[in-house]
Formats: C-alpha cells, structure tokens, sequence
C-alpha cells in the first residue's frame, strides 16, 4: 500500500472501531443517555417533606443516616417505575435492605392506589409533589435509584428501571460491601 | 367573603395548572430568558429548558425563576444546576481535561485540512512539472528520430 493511503485510511479504521465499540455497548445493554451523577460520593441533598402514607408525618435526610438503604424514585403515572417493581418487592421480602421511595410529583391517592394494587415495598415513601426534592437528587428520568451509605453519602446512582443483572451484579454487592465497611468502621 | 374564598381558590387552581412563576421586573426576564437558553433539558437532551415543554423543563424554569427572586447571582444558579446535574446540563460548557477536545477539535480539524490540501496541491504540482520534463524529453527523442529517419529516407 502507498504511504499516502495510509494516514486516511487508518483514520478511517478508528473511526470505524469507535462507532463498533459504542453500537456493541448498546447492545450490551448500555444506556447511552446516562449522564454519571456529580452527587456520587457526595452527602444526601438536605430535605423534609411529609411521608405519602402518614401525611402529617415528615421525613428528613438525617433519618437516612445509621443504615445502608435504597432510595428510588417512583411514581404512579411512571411506565418504566412497573417493570422494576416487582424486583423491589422481591427485594423487601427477602432482604432486610431498607428501601425509601421518592413519590415524585405524583397525586396522593394515584399513589396509594398503586401500592395497594401493586405491594409496597418501601420502608417509608416521601411525598415530593412538586418534584424540588428530585430535582436536588439530580433525577431527570424516573425511576432512579440510588444507594446511601451509614453516613448519608450517596454511592451509586442509576437512571431507569433497576433489571434483575443490575441487582445481582452492582446493587447488591455494593450494599453487602458497605454494611461490612460499617461493621468494622 | 364567599366570593373572595372562590377567587382565592380559583387562583390557587390556575396557578397549579399553568405552573409558571413569575418575575417582578424586565431585567429578571431578561436574565431568566439567558440562563434558561444555556441550560440543557435532562429530559430531551437536545433541547435548552426554554425550547423544551417537557414537564422537567418546565420544574427547571421554576427553579430558576425562583432563585432570580431570591436574588440569586447568575453564577449561582448555573453552579446549583451544576451541582446537582454535572456540566453536561450546560449548553456551553467549560473548558477543561474533559472538554479540551471538544473545543479545541473543530481549530484541529481545520488545521489538519488545511495543511492536508496544501500538500496534496503542491504534490500535484510537482507531478505535473515532472510529467511536463519527461514528455518534452519523450517529445525531443522522437523528434531527433524522425529527422534521423528523413535524413536516410530523403
């Protein structure tokens, strides 16, 4: 081959790897809408909102503290917060992992509808109804979760529904990692 | 006090349903119509919080709004943002290791391109000087035969 070929032509072949390398991710099942949270390792966002089931009751970030615990963001109008239900029920039946929801911009009765006709796997649920709270969460697709560490520091966050994969192979071994961090601490 | 109980609830019912706050002055509105240009919808990603009717968009100018009444620098509104969302809900964003590439990619390519043509144009010249060389040398050999042969013929 002529020297002269070789710069565009090699240019072409990286090229053609990037675009291969990013189209396989995705098959993979990678979410290229992802945008990596800037609050990851960062303390839980100040708040105090009213619980959805005991609306005179409130619940504040400093009650996330002393525990590993999940929070997801959930919502009666939201279709992809079903595929992951079931897991999350699955999950507070055969774990002792406490799992706070985040009722986002939702009606009040839409949401307890819901988790009667659907089981409720949250240990508490805050009523976000204007959605401020999320908003400090950094959500911008419901559902999300996120894991908080025994100090009320966030340590991971995923955007979209939670799949079975997720829990086995980054969810649960994080929390089980953590709660032995804490153990020991 | 019937009536001003309805209006009060009326209001309160509008307010919800349209779900915009609003600003005091035209300064405010100017400075919320820029900011809310620079800042991407998460939602929509392709779309600036003014461009966008998603319902995030539309909790995002809230916010905004909301710390304009506060008082709120611009630069503290875009780090809160920041903040909570990372750079990439700027629409321009820093520069930085991150984004070196980014800015600097278009000036590179233009670059590349530029020297890439004069290259190839000077190259070309000098083909073409060449071929002119060896044709006329081709040209004053056939030349010299053919009166080599009319010589003998004639």
């Amino acid at each position: 081959m002529k020297a002269r070929y070789l710069l565009p032509v090699t240019v072409f072949l990286v090229i053609v790897a990037v675009f291969g390398l990013v189209l396989y991710q995705i098959n993979q099942g990678r979410n290229i809408r992802e945008v990596p949270s800037p609050l990851i390792g960062r303390a839980v966002p100040q708040f105090e909102l009213p619980l959805l089931l005991e609306p005179e009751q409130t619940f504040s970030s400093e009650q996330l503290k002393g525990r590993v615990s999940l929070v997801n963001i959930w919502a009666s109008w939201c279709v992809s917060c079903r595929y992951e239900h079931d897991l999350l029920v699955q999950m507070s039946r055969d774990t002792d992992i406490s799992i706070i929801g985040i009722n986002y911009k939702d009606e009040r009765a839409d949401a307890l509808k819901w988790l009667r006709d659907t089981g409720n796997p949250y240990e508490a649920s805050i009523f976000d109804y204007d959605g401020r709270a999320a908003i400090d969460w950094g959500a911008y697709g419901t559902p999300e979760t996120f894991v908080v560490d025994q100090q009320g520091v966030i340590r991971y966050k995923h955007t979209g529904p939670i799949t079975e994969e997720k829990l086995r192979d980054e969810i649960m071994p994080l929390i089980n990692k953590l709660r032995e961090a804490g153990d020991t601490a | 006090m019937r009536m001003v109980l309805v209006f009060i609830l009326l209001f309160l019912v509008t307010a919800r349903v349209a779900g915009e706050m609003t600003l005091s002055n035209p300064e405010d509105e100017q400075r919320f119509n820029d900011l809310s240009k620079v800042l991407r919808c998460m939602v929509c990603q392709n779309q600036s919080i003014a461009d966008s009717n998603a319902e995030l968009a539309r909790d995002f100018r809230d916010q905004v709004k909301e710390q304009i009444n506060e008082g709120q620098s611009d630069a503290e509104i875009i780090d809160y943002m920041v903040e909570r969302y990372g750079h990439y809900i700027l629409y321009r964003p820093p520069f930085n290791m991150a984004t070196a590439i980014l800015w600097t990619g278009p000036f590179i390519l233009v670059v590349v391109g530029f020297v890439m043509v004069v290259r190839t144009m000077r190259r070309q010249e000098q083909s073409q000087a060449g071929t002119n060389t060896r044709q006329q040398a081709r040209l004053r050999e056939l030349l010299e035969k053919s009166a080599d042969f009319d010589d003998k013929g004639g």
